[in-house]
């Protein structure tokens, strides 16, 4: 018994150590080569990427199709950060307020959106969100002192495999407390009858722009921790097409589930990159892996709308208190003698 | 004092006068009942005091302020809870959620503090999960804490529906239809559930109710309404006698 609350307590934190520790030292000691270590850091990023939209889309209900805009604004909020505002000799420790930064850019968009799309219900936020995913990618397109189409340059490589790993348990820590909250509670009540929601005083407009700001906010680390990878960025990285592979892990992953979206990215991570070799190999043109995306989102939404891990959550993602054993030992503390006697069914 | 004071309330929904001149005047205690056949405007009257919609014309003060122009979570969090007349549960969340989720106004904590699990965040739980668990247990569904509302018999819904009302600690419940699809040994189940929230939560009560027979014995006064016009008022002895409820409402049934 006491090895048991030894092991819910301790083992998670325990096992996140043991894969910094590894994050660190496998791609030092060359167990791993580059392109490995590479697919991991892709990995990460499309966890972080996957949680943003499924906090949007998965927990909230709502559909956002436009959250490689916000991907766009961290990467180049932090490049330009990194490349011509710290100096050279710091940008390794300043690397994370480089994230924050275009983490915090990202947001501030966020709230932009969100402010008029949340003024009603519906396919409104689809349509704004599209609209703003173009404006951005035309933006940058025309913005000739970020390189224009050509693109941003410059960038050292910052993002270690240790790094996405930091950032990735940040994100799902944070994203974790977000969701089993009174706000997260909140989101979830949103998804299943907004009215009745407003009706037993949930601050429904709050709660969305909440979400919404926070998801932007995921994204715009995630396109910092992505710039820092490929030290090259330009407009078409960030177009609908990056939004539609979002929306694919999200819906294969499982929607309203933390667990579900790492599954998820993870799988259509490396199912993507197999394929890479598989046309590779087969002499097949790389262009046919454009079409894959779309067409497991239109099969999954036929076969499985809700995803492999749809509103179920892994045992180590649900916070001590809200576990089973926890309430239950709650209910028994909350017993009352005060009860409708006479009129008990 | 007067807790709810509605004034010639009327609502237009296009071209089809749902509410007409309703006038009412709550006292902190009471029991009252809307009564009126289908379509009479009775839910709509619940829909304008909660601010779901916004009336054409006329007051609805609570506590002495004004309701109008408030969205409905502010009105909620003065402290009326309603429920509806088809059971509207968050269908795929847990018993426990359905009922914490009615504590989102009295939760006391940021957002920074949830993110970070500061102190006050931990305390400010502990107390909506024990809270919410001892209002299931008073309604005697804290077992089935942790079931989706979704697989709950017809009953016990209704009676989670009543909890997740009662979490928002109003002083107004309002009820809408609460016997809607139940036989009459159940309703009489529910006349009782009633009876004793009301006594134990110090309730003012405002029953919408379609049968007559069910508000007869458990309302201090009736409002009959036809057409969203008020056909008539009183104790219900003096709205049984009175002849043009007779003769739109309860005709029908002497026949049968």
């Amino acid at each position: 018994m006491m090895k048991k609350t030894f092991w819910d307590r301790w083992g998670t934190p325990l096992i996140l150590l043991i894969g910094f520790a590894l994050s660190m030292a496998l791609p030092a000691s060359g167990l791993i080569n580059p392109y490995i270590e590479l697919v991991l850091k892709y990995i990460g990023i499309n966890i972080i990427l996957t949680i943003s939209l499924n906090l949007v889309n998965g927990y909230m209900g709502e559909f956002s199709v436009g959250h490689a805009g916000f991907m766009a604004i961290g990467a180049y909020v932090s490049s330009i950060l990194t490349v011509w505002v710290f100096p050279a000799a710091w940008e390794g420790v300043l690397f994370p307020l480089a994230l924050l930064a275009g983490g915090i850019a990202a947001g501030l968009a966020g709230l932009g959106i969100a402010f008029p799309s949340f003024k009603t219900r519906g396919d409104y936020l689809a349509i704004v969100t599209l609209a703003f995913n173009m404006i951005i990618k035309s933006v940058l397109e025309n913005l000739e002192v970020l390189g224009g189409p050509r693109g941003f340059m410059g960038m050292s490589k910052l993002t270690t495999l240790w790094w996405v790993y930091l950032v990735v348990v940040l994100v799902v820590y944070l994203a974790r407390n977000f969701v089993y909250s009174s706000f997260g509670r909140g989101v979830l009540s949103i998804r299943e009858d907004e009215t009745a929601a407003s009706l037993v005083s949930v601050n429904t407009r709050q709660v969305k722009v909440l979400t919404f700001v926070f998801s932007a906010f995921l994204a715009g680390l995630a396109g910092g921790l992505f710039a820092h990878e490929l030290q090259f960025i330009n407009p078409r990285s960030f177009t609908i097409l990056k939004s539609t592979d979002m929306l694919v892990m999200v819906y294969l992953g499982g929607i309203g589930s933390l667990g579900g979206s790492i599954l998820g990215a993870t799988v259509f991570t490396v199912v993507m990159e197999g394929l890479r070799s598989v046309l590779q190999l087969l002499n097949i043109s790389q262009e046919w892996r454009l079409v894959v995306a779309p067409l497991m989102l239109i099969l999954l939404m036929l076969f499985r709308p809700k995803g492999i891990m749809g509103l179920r959550e892994f045992r180590f993602l649900i916070p001590l208190q809200e576990r089973s054993e926890a309430i239950q030992k709650a209910r028994e503390a909350a017993r009352t003698q005060r009860r409708i006697g006479e009129v008990q069914s | 004092m007067t807790l709810l004071q509605i004034r010639s309330l009327t609502h237009w929904f296009g071209g089809l006068r749902a509410v007409h001149d309703f006038n009412l005047d709550l006292l902190p205690g009471e029991l009252v009942a809307i009564i009126g056949p289908n379509g009479a405007g009775k839910t709509t009257i619940f829909n304008l005091i909660t601010g779901v919609y916004v009336p054409s014309q006329g007051e609805i003060r609570f506590e002495g302020q004004s309701l109008i122009g408030l969205q409905p979570h502010e009105i909620i969090s003065l402290g009326i809870a309603r429920t509806f007349q088809n059971i509207r549960l968050f269908k795929e969340l847990s018993v426990l959620d359905n009922v914490r989720i009615a504590h989102y106004a009295r939760t006391h904590y940021s957002i920074w503090e949830a993110l970070l699990r500061l102190p006050r965040f931990g305390q400010e739980e502990q107390r909506v999960r024990y809270e919410a668990l001892e209002l299931l247990d008073i309604f005697g569904l804290a077992d089935l804490a942790e079931v989706p509302a979704k697989s709950l018999p017809y009953g016990q819904q209704r009676r989670l529906e009543m909890a997740r009302a009662l979490a928002i600690a109003p002083k107004l419940l309002l009820l809408d239809e609460p016997a809607a699809g139940m036989n009459p040994a159940e309703i009489d189940q529910l006349m009782d559930t009633i009876r004793w929230i009301r006594a134990e939560f110090r309730l003012t009560i405002l029953l919408i109710e379609h049968q007559m027979r069910v508000v007869m014995n458990i309302a201090e006064r009736i409002k009959v309404l036809d057409f969203g016009q008020t056909i008539a008022e009183g104790t219900p002895q003096e709205v049984q006698r009175n002849p043009r409820v007779i003769e739109a409402y309860l005709g029908e049934e002497t026949i049968l």
